[in-house]
């Protein structure tokens, strides 16, 4: 299994692989909001953590559709499918180092965004800590759609409508948690551990869906 | 070690493409399937892969102390080589050769063995997807060898090769049988081994299949 990490990790970073489209996306879709909006520094500090969560997710959704595709093509998924490791285990392997070569370079990259942003050390802080947490529910339920759709040629639009709507909780508890951190009244910890409970719950459910969706997508 | 197949029948879209296919191969048996174009030979092999789902009948693989899906005990090389052309060949293969492992009743060779036998030694450090239709067609078979399967299933295992690289095929088919392995192959060419038994697919049809001859 650490094969296939170390096998993945290598074909993100090599041609084509698509690993720095995502951050280059994220920096263009946050770089470009305060040019929109306009140079009020209270609005954009206010509206910061939930412009940074925004372009996470969307980038996070940007590559998912090749995470099967590119197997498939090549004929791997196949010899995948015949091993007698069990599908789930090499699911999450393959999620796991998607998430590093796309969604860990947004966490690395958010507080660089957040300063556009103005926003407090506090926020910057808690939106990256939101983000490392929560961008791994991306990646799960994201293998889901992303299994669906193997066989579309040009799934990568369906794949993130099919997924945004299961996206939507770990996006409004990751802003309302880093609201929490600059806002007095409201505490920190229970829109946190939601979030972090949601990532562990997808961490079991999404390999097992994507697992079943692989299974039955043959052709 | 026996692989058997009972009354296998496969649908593609709403027709029965073939039905009630059964055969029986032991160690250093070799089973042939001919036929025109679209008649079933690649879905068959699928089905016996485990990679299509079977309309009706079963496939089972009996080996000493060995599990019962016969997928496990399988290699298959399909249309495409299963090979990331951004990688190197030698990190493609020692990408297989540990991710498919070897099973209990034999070891694979060495990646530059491999690639020596399939007549491609001191490429290995090329990318893949520099190498020409033919040199990549060899590097995909080299694959088989890294890890050790007792039962190949190859389609159309000759396509884009030359006449020499024919012959290598043909040699190392050959000793995996003597060694006591199985295979099952869809070709067009002959692969020029001797009691290799056939099977003749015949397509859409509303008679049962032949059974082997």
């Amino acid at each position: 299994m650490m094969t296939l990490l170390v096998r993945d990790l290598k074909l993100s970073v090599r041609a084509g692989g698509g690993a720095l489209i995502g951050v280059l996306f994220f920096m263009t879709v946050v770089a470009v909001i305060p040019f929109g909006v306009g140079p009020d520094l209270n609005l954009l500090s206010r509206i910061g953590p939930a412009i940074v969560w925004i372009g996470a997710l969307l980038s996070a959704l940007l590559g998912l559709d090749r995470l099967f595709q590119t197997e498939r093509e090549d004929g791997s998924l196949d010899l995948i499918l015949m091993q007698e490791h069990p599908l789930v285990l090499t699911v999450l392997v393959k999620c796991l180092a998607h998430w590093i070569a796309n969604c860990l370079p947004l966490v690395i990259a958010s507080p660089l965004l957040g300063l556009f942003m103005n926003m407090s050390e506090v926020a910057i802080g808690a939106v990256a800590l939101t983000l490392l947490v929560g961008s791994p529910a991306l990646t799960f339920i994201g293998a889901v759609g992303a299994a669906v759709a193997v066989a579309l040629p040009r799934g990568g639009l369906l794949v993130s409508i099919l997924v945004l709507p299961l996206a939507i909780p770990v996006l409004i508890f990751g802003v309302s948690a880093s609201y929490a951190a600059v806002e007095d009244p409201a505490p920190f910890m229970p829109p946190f551990l939601i979030l972090s409970a949601i990532t562990l719950f997808f961490a079991v459910l999404g390999p097992l869906g994507a697992a079943l969706a692989l299974r039955n997508g043959g052709d | 070690m026996r692989l058997k197949a009972e009354g296998l029948a496969a649908r593609r879209g709403e027709d029965l493409l073939f039905s009630d296919i059964s055969f029986d191969l032991g160690g250093g048996d070799a089973l042939i399937l001919t036929g025109h174009n679209g008649s079933g030979k690649s879905t068959l092999l699928r089905v016996v892969a485990g990679l299509l789902p079977a309309e009706a009948g079963r496939v089972t693989w009996s080996g000493p102390g060995e599990s019962s899906r016969a997928s496990e005990a399988c290699h298959y090389l399909g249309h495409r080589n299963a090979m990331k052309p951004e990688m190197t060949v030698s990190e493609n293969l020692s990408f297989w050769k540990t991710f498919l492992g070897d099973t209990a009743r034999g070891r694979g060779v060495s990646i530059a063995e491999a690639t020596e036998l399939v007549g491609l030694g001191g490429i290995a450090h090329l990318p893949f997807g520099y190498l020409s239709a033919g040199q990549q067609r060899r590097m995909a078979f080299a694959k088989l060898l890294v890890a050790y399967r007792p039962v190949w299933i190859l389609d159309e295992p000759m396509a884009a090769l030359d006449a020499r690289a024919e012959e290598t095929f043909t040699d190392l088919i050959q000793r995996h049988l003597q060694a006591g392995g199985l295979l099952l192959a869809a070709t067009h060419q002959p692969l020029g081994l001797d009691n290799a038994q056939e099977l003749r697919m015949k397509g859409f049809s509303a008679f049962p299949q032949d059974a082997l001859q």
